[in-house]
């Protein structure tokens, strides 16, 4: 870094020197000030991130020893990722939880056109109400929904017991504990999709409203006919932010379930095998090549997103 | 200024007061279902920590009786102190502040810069590496992880403050952020601060950078946000029990001491409680922050 520094300042002498040439003030009218701004930004994410990404391609085609050293395996690791049992059933498992979490677009949908009603009050104490959980830390609450969930004497089997339900041991049986993530996770994210779909909803133009109740539209069809439609980019957002953030499922599944616990095989997400084989297991290799694979899962999907959009999403 | 700023503004909720005038006309009445369910929904989505606040001055047998106590009649506010006893809570928390902090100043400093340059300046090659940036914010966090923890290591920096907070004093995201503000913000102030023989650094220390305070917020309270609740990176270059943050501290806690639910529940309070207070203290920056993090 200190050599780009000092480049930096040989180049801010020279246009110093040349601040009278009206041609080259044209042509560099900020002088050394851009590369000087976005010079340790620049060293930062080079570090940090860009030479990172190229290096997780070039560990994922070898294996990592304990102490550092890699040698090069081709594609054994990608071998792997194709026979080892473990992968399928993560992705499954991600793909429950996160569209468990997508149903929670159609109550944030329901909720904020209630708050956004012509004539509500106390709209900001109820944003607030269901903004609250999306700032609170996975790994704090995620110990509060554990006991919530407790087979034993949490209020959740209390709850079901009232209605005769015998409720299940959530955290300790495979299937159930998923569920109770997953709605850990719609119940974080609430939040987010209630702020951005109220955004949507202040943008739509009141007139629309006025013009269909002169012609004598129900509440709900002028939900159906204005509201929906106009409100598609919004849930559109929503959704590709629900898909990427469930991919990345980890912090309430090691919180709430906990390492030793034996329901974690059958519902460990793709995130959580990557950290279990880059730092527990040491296989820095393999879990390199399974976050090549996050990747890619990442990117088709929002592919298909972005391609399917053109079918229900509208933009004025 | 004003017109830029609309995307913020219909955020936070601050042109909806005018129209609250022009919609509030005729319908108000009908609005009772619509607050008996929003109030509802609303208790449930707290119910979660009301419940935690009973039960961290419950009884560990009040807590574990089936059918649950729902109130414990004798509060028990020395779960609050027995934290410090179960876990080393001031030094994580000291961790937590310190990371928190180191981020929050560098992305405010080096993002804001890098943004203005990348928004306003002219300089060779800033379509591609800001390209470059860019394709950053699109990848999964596991794709740099692993050489992350690699040069954390080489530097010696495990189980320091500086190296969990290092990577994250950069962030492309915050720069791309920074710079769609800076976007927003009217070219004429620039050219007449210019035409007055203002250096380029000047129109950004003294004209841009305050105009962008909305901006700054917003990156601020995202950067507090993900900073103070990540648990992922401090778990992966952390390993003994007074260098990590909270968030590690917390979900190593529980499989030690799994039976004490009180002053687990206590320790997870305590832990939130700055997150929650700087939320109810800035709620219209926080909702206009993250709303505006959704319209990148």
């Amino acid at each position: 870094m200190s050599t780009s520094t000092a480049e930096v300042t040989a180049e801010a002498a020279r246009t110093g020197s040349a601040r009278s040439s009206a041609g080259l003030r044209r042509l560099l009218p900020d002088g050394p000030w851009p590369w000087i701004f976005i010079v340790p930004t620049l060293f930062g994410v080079a570090v940090f991130y860009l030479w990172p990404i190229v290096k997780t391609f070039y560990l994922s085609f070898t294996t990592v020893g304990v102490f550092g050293g890699s040698t090069f395996t081709g594609l054994a690791n990608y071998a792997q990722l194709f026979t080892d049992p473990q992968i399928p059933r993560s992705i499954l498992n991600t793909a429950i939880y996160t569209v468990i979490v997508l149903l929670g677009i159609p109550i944030a949908i329901g909720l904020a056109s209630l708050i956004e009603r012509p004539g509500m009050r106390f709209r900001t104490l109820y944003r607030t109400l269901y903004f609250i959980p999306y700032v609170t830390m996975p790994a704090a609450v995620g110990i509060v929904w554990r006991l919530i969930f407790n087979g034993d004497f949490g209020p959740i089997n209390w709850l079901l017991s009232l209605v005769g339900i015998k409720g299940p041991y959530w955290l300790a049986t495979p299937g159930f504990a998923l569920v109770a993530v997953a709605i850990v996770g719609l119940w974080m994210s609430l939040g987010f999709n209630l702020i951005i779909i109220s955004a949507g909803l202040r943008e739509i133009p009141q007139e629309l409203y006025e013009a269909a109740q002169v012609d004598g539209a129900s509440r709900f069809r002028q939900f159906r006919s204005i509201t929906v439609p106009l409100l598609t980019p919004s849930i559109f957002f929503v959704m590709i932010m629900t898909v990427v953030n469930g991919f990345q499922l980890f912090d309430l599944l090691y919180v709430m379930l906990g390492k030793a616990n034996l329901a974690m095989p059958q519902t460990q997400s793709i995130v959580y095998i990557f950290y279990n084989e880059a730092f527990i297991q040491n296989n820095q290799g393999y879990a390199c090549a399974i976050g090549i694979l996050i990747l890619a899962i990442i990117a088709v999907l929002t592919a298909v997103q972005f391609r399917l959009q053109r079918r229900w999403v509208n933009y004025v | 200024m004003s017109e830029n700023l609309t995307t913020v503004a219909v955020v936070t909720g601050d042109s909806t007061r005018q129209r609250e005038v022009t919609r509030g006309r005729g319908r108000t009445q009908s609005n009772w279902g619509a607050h008996t369910v929003l109030l509802i929904g609303g208790i449930v989505m707290v119910s979660p920590l009301i419940y935690q606040v009973v039960m961290s001055l419950s009884t560990s047998q009040q807590v574990e009786s089936a059918p649950p106590t729902f109130w414990p009649g004798v509060f028990q506010w020395h779960n609050y102190t027995d934290v410090f006893a179960q876990m080393p809570f001031g030094q994580e928390l000291w961790i937590t502040v310190a990371i928190t902090g180191v981020r929050l100043v560098g992305q405010l400093l080096l993002c804001s810069i890098a943004g203005y340059a990348f928004a306003r300046m002219r300089f060779s090659a800033k379509g591609i590496i800001l390209g470059i940036i860019l394709s950053i914010i699109m990848v999964p966090a596991q794709i740099y992880l692993i050489p992350q923890y690699q040069i954390i290591q080489g530097l010696g920096w495990l189980n320091t403050v500086i190296g969990i907070a290092a990577p994250g004093v950069f962030s492309a995201f915050g720069t791309f952020l920074m710079r769609q503000f800076f976007m927003g913000l009217p070219q004429e102030l620039e050219d007449a601060a210019r035409i007055d023989g203002a250096s380029s650094f000047r129109i950004f220390w003294n004209i841009m950078l305050p105009l962008a305070s909305n901006g700054l917020w917003a990156l601020g309270i995202i950067t507090v946000l993900w900073s103070w609740n990540d648990l992922m990176w401090p778990l992966i270059v952390t390993s003994s029990a007074g260098t990590a943050p909270l968030s590690v501290g917390l979900a190593n806690l529980q499989g030690v001491h799994t039976n004490n639910y009180p002053v687990l529940m206590a320790a997870s309070l305590m832990a939130m409680l700055p997150i929650l207070i700087l939320f109810v203290v800035l709620q219209k920056r926080v909702v206009a922050g993250i709303g505006r993090s959704g319209l990148k």
